[in-house]
């Protein structure tokens, strides 16, 4: 069966620059959760942009069901990919109910506006991520996961395939990252295929299927999660000494990393 | 808040120097536009003072003044900023120098209109182009480019008030400057009101749009919007109708920016409220302030100068109340 997603030696680099990465080849079957580590600057959100159409790969391809995404327009790739972007303030303050309900905009012509089954699909997505209590609260009043929660159901408002998130748990404390990660769970365990970026290795054991590793000069490695995530690799990408732990008991076993500070 | 400009545009047919009694006032819009047959019992000057001067110049306030309105909130939603003025993009300075061209050119007043009408578009074209890099117009490069376009026909504009005679071109110069709609008649209304009216229907039926495009380029663009064309629709819109009014009315400021973010403290920030609130708010608001100009002493005074007054402290008040954040 074709990938739901496939990037096929792909590289990119921004207008007339050095190439960011090349020749990336990655497989997202449905229901997949690949998670994409790689140190601060290596071009995991600048992927996650090529995948969502923002910037033209200099070459290579990006499909989705087997179509390449130049031939989706700007509205269809938006009923397919929804992608909730690291960190987002608003203007203006908008109800979180107004902003989840954007997430209907493929969905409506030129000049409509959003009916009542949109208001009721999105406050129904807010119930269903237990957020519904913030739904009349102003959107640039709301914490900063609290706003990543709206954001979130914003994106499955948009009714996506594929849902893209970039860093989702950076600038977030420990409860958040919880509510976070446990809300992509979920929905990855619900049949939504997804691929995030991530600087917390720790995260990919929590609810990750798949991992790649995109160092400095290209893919160090990716596979599934229990294949990939060893200290070699992690040292190789993160260029630093990585150690790998495990604690817990046999049968409910937690494993988790942390880089040398000597 | 309909009844707002409404009731305002016809109390300003009441208010003149030329005192027509009520009743009179009442029978001469009664036989013009009920055809209803009332015995003349007025002057040929009030039915012209009525018919073609009050009711003429207070429709065209209520355009002009619910056409800036609504561009200053169209602007601010698409550059995500509640500060910026419907004439950032360069559309006041083109056509303050077209006008002033025209002027010192000595061309009758449609000629002077037009020159200012071209020249206010020339000028957002401009700057819309020079913003344009790699197929987009980010709106950080849009801002800079507006400031350059307005620096530089503002230096022209300054050129031609040096080289204008200072006995009678200078003056006239100045005073288009300072924004009046004390020429307007029923001729110049027929022109302004279809493009200003098929702009604003624009505007209006994009409203919720523009709650999306104000949440940034990024977001709109994963929510499908095809950000450069709704740019190019909204600035096309809105200059038609800010350079329609300033041709007509010279320099309005502080009504696009201010009423905008007055309407947005009172209905909120959602455009789909906005957008219809800013324009009726706006159009009462410049027939009020004309109101004034004509009635607070014997010369008109230009409504520029009233606006800003008005406007400048109002805005001032908001500012503080705000604290600064719109949030």
């Amino acid at each position: 069966m074709a990938p739901k997603l496939s990037i096929q030696n792909a590289s990119f680099g921004y207008n007339g620059n050095d190439l960011v990465w090349k020749d990336i080849n990655i497989d997202v079957q449905e229901r997949d959760c690949l998670c994409m580590l790689g140190p601060n600057g290596s071009g995991k959100t600048t992927l996650l942009n090529c995948i969502n159409g923002t910037f033209p790969l200099r070459s290579g391809c990006i499909t989705i069901n087997g179509k390449d995404i130049k031939s989706y327009s700007i509205v269809e790739l938006a009923r397919t990919i929804g992608i909730v972007f690291q960190e987002h303030s608003a203007p203006f303050p908008y109800s979180s109910l107004e902003v989840v309900r954007m997430g209907r905009t493929p969905y409506l012509g030129m000049f409509e506006t959003p009916s009542r089954q949109d208001t009721e699909l999105a406050y129904g997505i807010m119930k269903d991520l237990g957020i519904a209590h913030l739904a009349s609260k102003s959107y640039t009043h709301i914490s900063g996961g609290e706003r990543q929660m709206v954001l979130i159901a914003r994106t499955l408002c948009q009714e996506p395939e594929i849902i893209l998130f970039d860093e989702p748990t950076s600038h977030l404390d420990f409860k958040n990252q919880a509510m976070v990660l446990r809300t992509i769970k979920k929905l990855s365990q619900n049949g939504m295929t997804i691929v995030m970026t991530s600087h917390f290795p720790n995260h990919v054991w929590k609810i990750g299927t798949h991992v790649a590793m995109l160092g400095f000069n290209g893919m160090v490695a990716q596979g599934r999660v229990d294949a990939v995530m060893t200290e070699e690799y992690l040292t190789e990408t993160y260029s630093v000494d990585v150690k790998i732990f495990e604690a817990g008991s046999e049968t409910a076993k937690t494993r988790y990393c942390e880089p040398a500070f000597e | 808040m309909l009844l707002f400009p409404i009731s305002l545009m016809i109390i300003s047919l009441f208010l003149g120097r030329y005192v027509i009694p009520p009743a009179q006032v009442l029978q001469i819009l009664a036989n013009k536009f009920l055809g209803l047959n009332f015995e003349p019992t007025w002057t040929n000057t009030a039915e012209t003072a009525i018919l073609q001067v009050r009711l003429p110049r207070a429709v065209m306030a209520a355009l002009i003044g619910g056409g800036l309105s609504m561009s200053g909130a169209s602007f601010q939603g698409m550059f995500q900023n509640p500060l910026v003025s419907p004439f950032i993009l360069g559309v006041s300075a083109g056509a303050s120098f077209g006008a002033a061209v025209g002027l010192v050119l000595e061309l009758p007043a449609l000629g002077v209109q037009g020159l200012a009408f071209i020249f206010g578009i020339i000028a957002v074209g401009m700057a819309y182009f020079l913003a344009h890099i790699y197929k987009t117009t980010p709106i950080l490069m849009l801002v800079l480019s507006g400031m350059v376009v307005s620096a530089f026909f503002q230096a022209l504009l300054s050129l031609i008030k040096f080289v204008a005679d200072d006995e009678e071109k200078l003056p006239a110069i100045t005073f288009w400057l300072m924004g009046s709609l004390g020429s307007i008649e029923v001729k110049d209304l027929s022109i302004a009101i279809l493009p200003i009216s098929l702009s604003m229907i624009i505007l209006y039926l994009l409203r919720w749009k523009l709650n999306v495009l104000s949440m940034g380029d990024r977001e709109s663009r994963s929510l499908g919007i095809n950000n450069e064309l709704m740019k190019a629709i909204i600035i096309v819109a809105t200059t038609v109708i800010t350079a329609i009014a300033v041709a007509f009315s010279g320099i309005i400021g502080w009504v696009g920016q201010v009423i905008p973010h007055f309407c947005r403290m009172i209905v909120g920030p959602d455009h789909r409220v906005l957008i219809p609130a800013t324009l009726l708010v706006g159009a009462g608001y410049l027939i009020l302030i004309d109101n004034f100009c004509r009635l607070l002493t014997a010369n008109e005074i230009p409504l520029g100068i009233l606006t800003a007054m008005v406007g400048a402290p109002v805005f001032a008040y908001l500012l503080r109340k705000t604290k600064g954040g719109w949030n």
